[in-house]
């Protein structure tokens, strides 16, 4: 039961990142595309982490993973934040 | 085994990709590149013959030979980019 | 047609198609960036052969620090210029030729080697071995036990390349401070990084990890460092620096040749002693190896070949 459900987390995580993937090919601009890279992928690698932390089950591991989302999630948003930055400097320039 | 040979052939094939882009290619940075490409060929195809299966233990002398072989590619990939530096910089003056 | 062989195809054939677009992109910026996405994906390939110590190692080194090193010197501007080489039609068919005459050779060897009767490897004598090694990571105790002479030779080598770019380089120019966003990252990810090293550096004596994984993600948090402003990038100046760069050969050496003197070969451990030996020599190695990584991205010193220069222009106007 409880590995059915850490499977069915994992592959929910997988479709977000393949979504994001998509976006990241399919929109126009290059705002449009971190804003789908950026969301879709840090829920997906939530969303596995869950699973894979199910499937393993210890508590040390899960707080290993979780340390691992948390700094994803921080250097995600930063890179995204100064990608954009960078973007709107130079198309003002 | 199967595995083991699927690897090696990738590795024998960036390899030679590598070479054949670093007699193709006239500037510097470029064979850098293809330079790179042909050790990470090497490295694939030493970790390949390391592994043997799953449930066997695999070679540990080859991973560190690896190891150390990462250490020195970005050394000499970083003498090599300070030589060209001071090439144009030579040229420019 | 077996399927669990479709995930190695799966990764086998992406790592040809990246290599391929690396290496025939006609935009170098994209062929680094291509390579930093080679690098991981290659990360990936060697925790899929029981290979984590190398993972480790290619994350931070083959993606992180190799894709810093080269996007900093497309900045410097070595990049204008992506010629192919002028070659004739028949030069490029005997080179394609060639390349694939000698890639079904070498495949033709790896089959017979991979296919052939199991002989004794060195696997077998060196798990054997490792409960006197003094570790039991097998990769710790090959690189700094058996062939730890091997390992001594390899840090010389980057001693030696650190050297020549201090020699011909002078250091780049600095980036410019960041926005507060950046900022608030670097001031918990350099830390971070910092007791990540020291951790990858002890566990390796029974874990993956150990002085050059620790080394690599010493030097990310100076190339973090730098790029926040901190020009330095966490590096000393002057006598402490070039003591730093020689600490893990040196340390090397002098306990090698203690041993000497103590009775027994170069570099062959007194068995009690062997693990705490292996420690040290690990902590002196990962500081020279961090230190010559951070000061090959910052490119030299800080004043460089100036000073042999300025000498130089002396010298004309006086004589």
């Amino acid at each position: 039961m409880l590995d059915l459900l850490a499977l069915l987390l994992i592959f929910s995580g997988i479709s977000f990142f393949f979504l994001g993937a998509i976006g990241l090919l399919r929109l126009p601009d290059l705002h449009a595309r971190l804003h789908a890279l950026t969301k879709a992928d840090n829920l997906g690698l939530g969303l596995l982490i869950v699973g894979v932390a199910l499937l393993h089950g210890s508590l040390l591991m899960a707080m290993k993973l979780l340390l691992i989302w948390l700094l994803a999630l921080l250097a995600s948003a930063a890179s995204a934040h100064l990608i954009s930055q960078y973007a709107l400097r130079r198309n003002r320039s | 085994m199967t595995q083991a040979l699927i690897y090696a052939l990738t590795g024998a094939v960036l390899f030679m990709l590598g070479v054949r882009a670093t007699l193709l290619r006239e500037t510097l940075l470029p064979r850098l590149l293809a330079l790179n490409v042909c050790g990470a060929g090497v490295f694939l195809i030493f970790v390949s013959l390391a592994y043997r299966g799953d449930s066997l233990p695999v070679d540990p002398v080859p991973h560190a030979l690896v190891l150390t072989g990462l250490v020195v590619a970005i050394s000499a990939t970083a003498l090599a980019l300070a030589l060209n530096r001071r090439l144009r910089e030579m040229a420019d003056e | 047609m077996n399927l669990t062989l479709l995930p190695d195809l799966l990764l086998a054939g992406m790592l040809i198609g990246l290599a391929w677009a690396v290496l025939n992109s006609d935009d170098l910026r994209r062929g680094v960036v291509l390579f930093i996405a080679f690098g991981l994906l290659l990360a990936i390939v060697w925790a899929r052969l029981l290979a984590p110590d190398l993972a480790l190692a290619e994350a931070a080194i083959g993606a992180g620090l190799s894709g810093a090193l080269l996007l900093v010197a497309l900045r410097d501007g070595s990049g204008g210029d992506q010629r192919s080489a002028k070659r004739s039609t028949l030069n490029r068919w005997l080179i394609d030729l060639f390349v694939l005459v000698m890639t079904c050779l070498i495949g033709w060897v790896l089959w017979l080697t991979i296919y052939a009767e199991p002989v004794e490897r060195l696997a077998q004598l060196a798990n054997a071995m490792l409960e006197r090694s003094g570790v039991s990571n097998p990769v710790t105790a090959v690189l700094l036990n058996y062939r730890a002479y091997d390992t001594l030779l390899e840090l010389v080598v980057v001693l030696a390349a650190v050297l020549g770019v201090l020699v011909v380089g002078r250091e780049r120019r600095g980036y410019r401070e960041p926005g507060p966003v950046f900022h608030g990252l670097v001031h918990w990810l350099v830390p971070l990084l910092i007791v990540t090293a020291g951790y990858l550096l002890w566990v390796g004596a029974h874990a993956p990890g150990g002085a050059f994984q620790a080394g690599a993600t010493l030097a990310a948090a100076g190339i973090v460092l730098r790029l926040a402003g901190y020009d330095a990038a966490g590096l000393p100046d002057g006598r402490l620096l070039r003591w730093l760069l020689v600490a893990g050969t040196g340390v090397f050496l002098l306990l090698g040749l203690g041993m000497t003197v103590s009775g027994g070969g170069f570099l062959q451990y007194p068995e009690a002693w062997s693990g705490s030996l292996i420690l040290v020599i690990e902590v002196a190695a990962t500081a020279s190896i961090a230190a010559a990584l951070v000061l090959a991205y910052r490119g030299g010193r800080s004043d460089g070949w100036l000073l042999v220069d300025e000498k130089d222009k002396n010298r004309e106007i006086s004589s």
